[in-house]
This record gives C-alpha cells, structure tokens and sequence, in this order.
C-alpha cells in the first residue's frame, strides 16, 4: 500500500483540482497542495534518487529542510532545478522531473554506485582518487560527475524579472507560526511598525497540522483569524512566501518573496522574486523548530517520514501515509500522530518509544513498545517492515510507513549569522542561541520551547517587551487558552541506535551514514569542523538542517564528551537557497552596468564611426569611407590627413574638474608633482599626479582660467578616481585649503582640432583672435563663438604633436559645433577621426597613457624626471619618491622600439631580450608596452619599458612574444618617432 | 560589511553608496622621516575590533568620513565628516 487522499479532511480546495506532470505523467492535486503533497496524495513515495549511491528516496519532511524530495520544475528558461517538492505550491500545468536518475525514476543504473560503497567512504575523495594523478581527467572527474549530482540548470535565458527592495519596521517578526503570530498581534495592536515574515504561503506554521484549540477554536482557524486582524491593521506588513535568510550588521535581515513562484504564467509587470532588505529596530526571530531523523538502518527509504512531516500531510493536506504506520518516537509527539492518524482511520500498528515508561496516557489501539528501538527496515523502493529491536531481540513488524520523531531542534540559524555561537542547553537538550544579542531576540519553538500555549504566551510576551524597549506603550496582553496539546520535550536525544543494520543515514542529501562518521572520528577528524569536510555532512544543498545536530551528537558519543563540547559549525547565510536572479535584481543585459555616451555620439555615428566599448563608454574608433577594405585604411587616411590638413576628434569622455577657490593653486601645487603655483591665468599645464607612493597615478592637462579658478582634465579611466582623490586631499588632508570641487565631464563637449590647418579652420568661429602671437601654444581661454552666439573654452595643446586645439562647448551644442567645423574645414580637407587613429598618432609622439603609467613608473622612467618639483615643500608623493630604489639605473623606463626589417611588427605586451639569450624570467629586460603601425615611419612602432633605456638608444634586440611564438629582431630608439623638436607646436 | 552607514550629512544609507579607502592614518608632515612615511604609506595594523577607516559617500554628498567600524562585528559606532574639528589621534 502507498500513501494516498483521505475522503475528507485538510486545508487543500477539494473543489479546485489542479492537473500536473511529475516526469511526463500527468497526476491530480488540489489547490492549496504543494508539490509533495500532491505527489503523495497520488502515492508517489519515491521520488528521487540519493546524490551519491543512488538509493531510492522519498519524501521526508514538509518543508524547508527537505534533503530528498529535490526535483526540476519548469521547461525552457524557467527551468528550476533543485526545488524542494515540499516548498513548491502547485498550480495548473505545473512540469516536475525527478532528478539524479538515469534511465528513469524507477530502474536507475546508477544505483550501482551501491555496490561500490565500500570505496565511496568517508574521505572517498582524498583517498581513492589520490593515486595515479593521470586518471583523474580520464576516469576520476567524469565518474564523479556523472555520478553525483543534482539537477541540471537550463542554458536557456531566464525570460522573467526580479526586483530589489529595502523595508524598514520597528519589529521584524520572523516566522508566522504560533509564536510569530502572538508576537505581531501584540506588536500591531500596540501601533508598532511590524513586518512578519514567513516563507510559506499560507500563515500559521505548525497551526496548520495542529489539532488542539485555542480558546475553543481549531488552532488553523485562529491561525486564520489572527492574520485576518493583522492584515487590517496599516501598520503591520505580512510577507508569506518570504524567506529571511540573513541577519546582517546594522539590524539590517536579508529576505527573498517568492512573488511568482507559484504560477505558471508570471504575469509581466510583475517579478518573480523580489530581494528585500529589511531594517528592524528590533527583530523576533519565532521560526520554530526541526524535528530530528533518527539513525536507523534504511531510514532513507521510501515511507519513512518526519512525525511532524507526517502529521503535516494528514491534517493540512488530508494525506495519509500508508494503512499501517508505525511510528518511532522519543518523546510525547509521536503519540498526538498516532491519535491523529487512527482518527483519520489509518492503522497505527506499533509505536516503538526509546523511553521505560512513556506513553501511558496514550489510549489508542497501537501497541507501545517501551525501551525499543527500530534498528533497520526491508522494503526495495518503498517500505516494507521494520525490525524493532529490545532487550537485544530483534522482531519483525510489518508496516507500509515509519514516522521517526527524535526530538526538535530550535531554528537558530539567523540568530548566529553575525558571529554568535549556539550554546548547548542541557536541560533542554538542546542547542539554543546565545543570550545577549542586540537587536534580536529568540522566542517559541526557537528558543526550546515545546508546548503551543507557552509559545502563544512568549511571543505575545516578548513583543510587550520589546515595544516598551522601543519605547511605545503596549496595551496588556490576554493569553489564550490551549487545550489537547503535547509537550514535545525530548530529555535524552537517541543519537545512536544498538543492532543497526545496513546503512543508516545521518546526511540524506549527501549520503553520509553512521559509519562515515564512526571513520572520520577514527581516522582522528572528529572536531567538527573537519568531520563535516571529511565526510561532507551538512554540505549539501540543505546545509544539514536535519543532519548537523545528529552528527554532533553522535560524535559526542563516539568521544564521549557533551555535544556542547563538540560545538557546531558555523552558521552563515543564506538559510535557504536564494536565486541568482534574485542577487541580480535588476542588473541583467542592458541593465547590467550603465552605457555612457558622449555628447559627441551621435555627431560621430552620423559620420559612420565605428565604436568600442572602453569602460562605460562608447568610444568612435574610426571613421570608415567607402573603398576602404579594413579599419587599417580607415586609420592610416586618417593620421596622414591630420598630419597634412586636419582632423576633429571627439575626446569628451576625458575627466573634468573645475577647481575654484583662493588656494586652488596651492591645492593644485600639492596634488600635481609638477609646480602650478605661478600657472598665469589664460595658460595650461602638463600635470602629473603621484600615489603617496611616489609612482604616477594619472596625467593631464590643467589650465588657469581665473586667478581662482581651473580646469583640470583627467585621463578617461582615472576621471572618476581622480575626483575621488581630489575630494579626499580638499576634505581630509587639508581641509583647511579654501577649494571647491566640481565634475564637468558630462557638461562639455569637448573636441581635438588637430593638424597643420587646425587654425584657419578654428578662426572660422572664433571670435577671438588666435593667431601664433595672441594664442601660442599651451594658451588657455574662454573664448566667444559665432559672434558671440555661443561660448566655450579654447586650449592650445597637442596630443597628436600637430598645431591642435581642444575646444570645449556646452555639452548641448556639441554635435552643432562639430558639424560647424567640419563645414568650415571642408575646403581644407578636415576630416572627423578615431581613437584609433589618436593613439597611432600619440605613439609617434611617444607620448604616454595608461599602457606606460601602469602603476610601478616614477616621472623619470617616462622622462619626466626632470618635471618634478625640488622646490615645492610637499606635494602628493613626494617624501616616497625620494626612496634610492626608484633612482636606480636599471628602472624600466621608456624607449622606443622599431623592427629591424619594416616589413615585420610586434604587439604590445611582448618581452624584450637581448640578442641571442634564452627567453627566461632572468633574462627579461622588459616590455612593449604600447604598438601600433606608423604610415610616417612606414612600419610598426612601439613604445616599450626597457631596463636603463634611455641609455641604450640604438642597441639590436628581441622583441619576443612566448603566446604566440614570435621573435621579431628590433632596435631600441628614442621614444619620440616624430618632429622631435616639437616644431610643428609652435607654428 | 557594514549594511548601513550613518553618514552625519545624509543619515543612515547603504553601503553601496560608499567607497572605503582602508586605514584613517595621519598624514606625516612633509619633512617627517622616511621611515613614518613608510609606516604611513604600507603598514596597515589589523585589530580584532574597534577601527577608524576612510569611508567615502561617493554616490551620495560626496564626502569622506571617519568611520569607527568593529571589524569582527562590523558595528559602526562613531562616523563624523572627515573634515569636522576633532583631529586624526596620533597612531599608538
Ligand atoms: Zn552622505
């Protein structure tokens, strides 16, 4: 006989019947029935296939902590592998498939895994896979693989959305069951802020299977009640179907709401999971209590269930188990089942309680055996029998299910997630949280407590308590009256059995038996931490919710200590599995990262640029026209026309600032290593930035624009920290300075007007005079535009070693102003250009970017020496830079490097060595750390970091490249490939 | 990390917005020896507890402030404006 639906009875919508498939057949449920339920009410017992040996399994608990029942719902991009069949609501259509199995469910090859566990032990991947390392590419791994898994996640796109979401409270009640719900009650009535929490979707916990009442009412109808009064009340928020997963510093709690999951059909505008954080004032953690397994022999197989779990599906679900139970207790609970299960009509044959003398209210028709003990069960996919052991004699009894109630674990797990240890509770025999916490306190089931009356009462209590603490006024509280309820206190947990026979699981997710543990403590692993590694208990999915208390006390056994000073492992979050979809929230394609776009963007794409991605920003690399067969023919027609008329280039996206205020200067004079002090007003300056460390941290131009006021522009990379170490210099090192700070990048446009017809363009829409004489190199000014329908600011420096210019508009009228010096350029052969073409002209130059300011140069590595302020008092850098080790001759510092036959090149990143040596580590001298082809020089040209290279001007050399093996014969030269006397600046 | 951050300007906020740069170390005077500023530049202490770090609002008023983190707890307990009055101490 298997499980199946009882004619009557249960919270599930008789008169809404829900179809659903578990692998492809299709099957009835009801609604208000979870997956689990609705697979046994069909008797489905087995349902999945153990990690590690294959072994049948079947449904173990009802909830959260559910080791076995992990099955794939959905198809397609909504596939959801490693759902807990417990926790999954059913709907319509719902798709399940069993997982770990092959062929199938019921005839599953790899349960011949089985016979190899002998070899498959504690430690089995230290010791069998040791030895010869060969194998285990060939035989190891795949044979790990293949053999143990879970489910298999889809590698199609997850077609629905998630959201993230902050909450703030002045309690946060965590668990609505008995206590949570006393606990809100009193909160919400008082007029506190009150968010309670539950992750199932129908409030009431363990009110949902209990049959006592309170104050004359079913213990589901008050559940029902009660939340229908907190639902009406605006200052209590309820979220079912939430889970708090994490307590956090700050009194901050993590959260997922399943918002969707219980659906076929999400609907759009809605996500399926949303990410809370929530902030409480004060939090109740009331999250009740985890019945223990026992460790019998073939405790995992089908039929054998959690007493809680199997109350739970008779009377919520209106689900019996099988026609004839035993049942396996340790304590009172096992008998309020035997007296629910004969009242729904299911023959209870045996109860076999571990205790002398328990029991003797009970007056059902089971038989109690006192001081016994189940040691093992028969039975292939589904239970058989059991064999109950007493007084050393072993009897049979035949039975179609076992329930198994060890004793309740408290929930602890939030309460310890910021460092707290459990502490063991003799008298409770327990592991409970520590006292003292801040911010949150333990109540009901949590806290050890075992009766539903004291549970209403501590919630209710505990509230009072903490909304005076919080400061409000609470009115008295009344405790209700509970009648027909059982203690549930276990004084002595039986963490081992005698006589057990066959395997008996301890970890059912990760198939860890007794003898697992036996080993580990054996083989000398028994602290916890490496007994749980050693044999991988509570490192499942489930995190040993039902394991980790079994196998501390049975390693207490085995040690013969109190589990207290065997302790725990740490708890950390997430309490239950949280999706990635839910972390990611929102941040997903698009919404990844966000897209900056110059103010120039579709001034370039209207003249065919192509673009790349560097950082956040959509760079124009290159301009092509029609003809050209590559972005190399785009890029050399672009440099020769700049070289020989000219070319406008966007380069908006480089960092400004505007630096004001009476001690700019002297602010600029200390973060610059170069001196700004004296910079006249209506001049720029090349500056260079240091780290305290002394090394070059980014470079740029500055220009005086008043006598308190600058215009500092960044590298495009470094635009977002410069600012940040700006304001960390004005606030924190010198916060006496009086200077402003103010980003600019996103109000200019800005363009480079660069090539030897630059000017006569320029003066096209200048106002200005800008001639040699009354705007030479390096002058900096705000200028009128159109005659003075616009203006901007004009500076006269040079990237592309060109007479250029680089004007600044208002961000708005940049596309306008670009497009009006192409037209004024026209007859002059203006064209637009690159970053590509930039960089090919830069490298001629030998000036540097970041490929040369890496992070290790000093200025006098890239010839900047000579830059550096001896005068200035302080600057950024400079006590650091005066170490001997950053003058040694032997630096790497910037040269240049052109191949020996024209015809080959080199790419950036290539080592150099001497002529002739082995291309070893000792005998590298350094780097290319920028390349390009040159249509000046007519080859490739790099600029590299080379060990004393300034001094070795002309020397032969190998440009090497090990990845992809190539050896170019090169000569090293001075880094400036072009007009080296700076001519073409000045005319 | 600390979840939230009592940032004297703008209230308690999340620590996304924030950028932390390490250790709030007095700077050496300029003339100091090579060996301050080497302590100052590399040796960072690493205590069981109570910790002054730069933390800078760097999605919010743009300011750098001290913050007095419990670096097992990661309770804040003080946070002022980097600027504010009361000086850096002295490292001990
Ligand atoms: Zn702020």
């Amino acid at each position: 006989m298997s499980s199946y639906r009882l004619s009557k009875g249960g919270l599930v919508d008789r008169m809404a019947p829900l179809s659903f498939t578990f692998d492809g057949r299709s099957l009835q449920g009801f609604a208000g029935d979870t997956l689990a339920s609705a697979l046994l009410a069909n008797g489905q017992m087995l349902v999945g296939r153990s990690f590690k040996y294959h072994r049948p399994r079947g449904i173990l608990t009802a909830g959260a902590a559910e080791p076995n029942a992990l099955v794939t719902v959905g198809r397609g991009g909504r596939t959801e592998p490693n759902t807990r069949a417990t926790m999954q609501e059913l709907y319509a259509g719902l798709e399940a498939q069993s997982q770990n199995r092959w062929p199938s469910l019921d005839f599953d090859v790899g349960a011949l895994n089985g016979l190899l566990s002998p070899f498959l032990g504690a430690g089995f991947y230290y010791k069998t896979f040791m030895w010869p390392a060969p194998l285990w590419e060939k035989f190891y791994e795949p044979f790990i693989r293949k053999a143990a898994g879970l489910g298999k996640a889809s590698y199609e796109a997850d077609p629905d959305s998630y959201e993230k979401s902050w909450a703030h409270c002045d309690l946060l009640v965590i668990g609505a069951g008995p206590t949570g719900l006393a606990a809100a009650l009193t909160a919400g009535r008082a007029g506190a802020r009150v968010i309670l929490v539950d992750e199932g979707s129908l409030p009431g916990g363990s009110l949902l299977f209990e049959t006592a009442t309170i104050d004359g009412e079913a213990a589901a109808d008050f559940a029902r009640d009660t939340s229908a009064e907190l639902q009406s009340m605006p200052n209590v928020r309820m979220m079912m179907r939430t889970t708090a997963f994490g307590w956090y510093d700050g009194n901050v709690f993590g959260a997922v709401e399943r918002v969707q999951k219980h659906v076929r059909d999400p609907a759009p505008h809605l996500p399926v999971e949303r990410l809370w954080r929530i902030v409480a004032r004060h939090a109740l953690l009331a999250t009740g209590a985890e019945e223990r397994p026992l460790v019998f022999g073939g405790n995992d197989r089908p039929g054998v269930m959690m007493a809680s779990a199997m109350r739970t599906y008779l009377n919520r679900y209106g689900v019996a188990p099988g026609q004839s139970t035993a049942i396996f207790t340790t304590n009172d609970s096992g008998y309020a089942l035997a007296r629910d299960l004969e009242a729904a009509g299911v023959d209870v044959v045996a109860i076999i309680d571990s205790r002398p003398s328990a029991g003797v209210g009970y007056r059902g028709k089971a038989r109690v055996i006192n001081e016994a003990a189940v040691c093992a069960t028969r039975g292939r996919k589904a239970i058989s029998a059991i064999e109950v052991r007493r007084d050393s004699r072993t009897e049979p009894i035949v039975v179609d299910a076992l329930a198994m109630a060890g004793g309740f674990s408290p929930i602890i797990h939030l309460a310890c997630h910021r460092g707290a240890k459990p502490v063991w509770s003799a008298e409770k025999a327990a592991f409970v949280a520590p006292a003292g916490l801040k911010g949150l306190e333990v109540a009901g089931g949590a806290a050890a407590t075992t009766n539903l009356a004291a549970c209403l009462g501590e919630g209710a209590v505990r509230a009072q308590a903490i909304i005076k603490e919080l400061g409000l006024s609470c009115p008295p509280v009344a405790l209700p009256k509970v009648e027909g309820d059982e203690d549930t206190h276990s004084a002595r947990p039986l963490w081992s059995i005698p006589g057990v026979k066959g395997k008996a699981f301890v970890d059912f997710q990760n198939d860890v038996h007794l003898k697992d543990i036996g080993l580990a403590v054996r083989e000398g692993y028994s602290h916890v931490e490496l007994a749980k590694r050693y044999t991988t208990n509570g490192m499942a999915t489930d995190q040993g919710k039902l394991s980790n208390v079994n196998a501390i006390g049975l390693i207490a056994k085995a040690r013969g200590v109190s589990p207290g000073e065997v302790g725990t492992t740490t708890f950390r979050p997430f309490y239950t599995p949280v999706s990635f979809g839910a972390l990611t929230g929102a941040h997903t394609g698009h919404h990844f990262q966000p897209v900056r776009k110059s103010p120039l963007h579709d001034w370039a794409k209207k003249h065919g640029a192509v673009f790349v991605e560097t950082g956040l920003w959509y760079r124009s690399s290159w301009f092509p026209r029609s003809g050209e067969q590559n972005w190399r023919e785009s890029v050399d027609r672009e440099v020769l026309n700049i070289r020989k008329n000219a070319g406008i280039c966007d380069v908006s996206m480089l960092g400004k600032i505007e630096i004001s205020g009476s001690d700019a200067a002297e602010f600029l004079n200390r973060v610059y290593c170069n001196a700004f002090l004296k910079l006249p007003v209506g001049k720029a300056r090349y500056g260079l930035m240091l780290r305290e460390d002394g090394m070059i941290y980014d470079d740029g131009t500055t220009s005086r624009l008043a006598e308190d006021r600058f215009f500092m522009t960044t590298t495009t990379a470094y635009a977002a920290g410069v600012m940040n170490h700006l304001e960390f210099c004005a606030q924190a090192l010198w916060p006496d300075l009086d200077v402003r700070l103010a980003s600019i990048t996103d109000q200019w446009a800005q363009m480079a007007i660069a090539g030897p017809k630059a000017r006569q363009i320029l003066q096209k829409i200048v106002d200005e005079d800008i001639s040699d004489a009354a705007f030479p190199f390096l002058a900096a000014k705000e200028v009128s535009l159109f005659g003075g329908a616009l203006h901007g600011c004009l500076f006269r420096i040079s990237f592309s070693g060109e007479l250029a210019y680089e004007l600044a508009v208002p961000a708005g009228y940049g596309e306008s102003v670009a497009d009006a010096l192409l037209e004024a350029g026209k007859d002059d052969g203006i064209m637009p250009y690159g970053v590509e073409a930039l960089s090919v002209l830069r490298i001629e130059k030998g000036h540097v970017t970041h490929n040369e300011i890496n992070g290790t140069v000093v200025p006098a590595d890239l010839g900047f020496g000579k830059m550096v302020s001896a005068t200035k008092p302080d600057f950024i850098g400079k006590a650091m830079l005066q170490r001997e080790g950053l003058a040694a001759p032997d630096r790497p510092q910037l040269v240049g490097v052109v191949p020996l036959d024209p015809k080959q090149s080199f790419r950036s990143g290539s080592h150099i060595l001497a002529k002739g040596v082995a291309a070893t580590l000792e005998n590298d001298e350094g780097y290319v750390t920028s390349s390009a082809y040159s249509p000046h020089i007519g080859s490739t040209i790099g600029l590299a970091l080379v060990k004393s290279g300034p001094s070795r001007h002309g020397e032969e050399v190998v440009v090497w490249n090990g990845l992809r093996g190539e050896s170019t014969p090169a000569r090293l030269c001075n880094p400036v490939f072009f007009d080296p006397q700076n001519e073409r600046l000045h005319v | 990390m600390a979840s939230l951050v009592p940032c004297p300007n703008c209230g308690r906020r999340p620590k996304e917005e924030f950028t932390i740069k390490g250790a709030a170390l007095k700077r050496p005077a300029a003339g100091a020896d090579a060996s301050e500023w080497f302590d100052y530049v590399y040796l960072r202490d690493n205590p069981h507890g109570a910790y002054e770090e730069y933390w800078h609002h760097t999605s919010g008023c743009r300011r750098w402030l001290v913050l007095t983190r419990d670096t097992v707890t990661h309770e804040v307990a003080a946070c002022r404006d980097a600027a504010d009055g009361s000086r850096l101490e002295e490292r001990t």
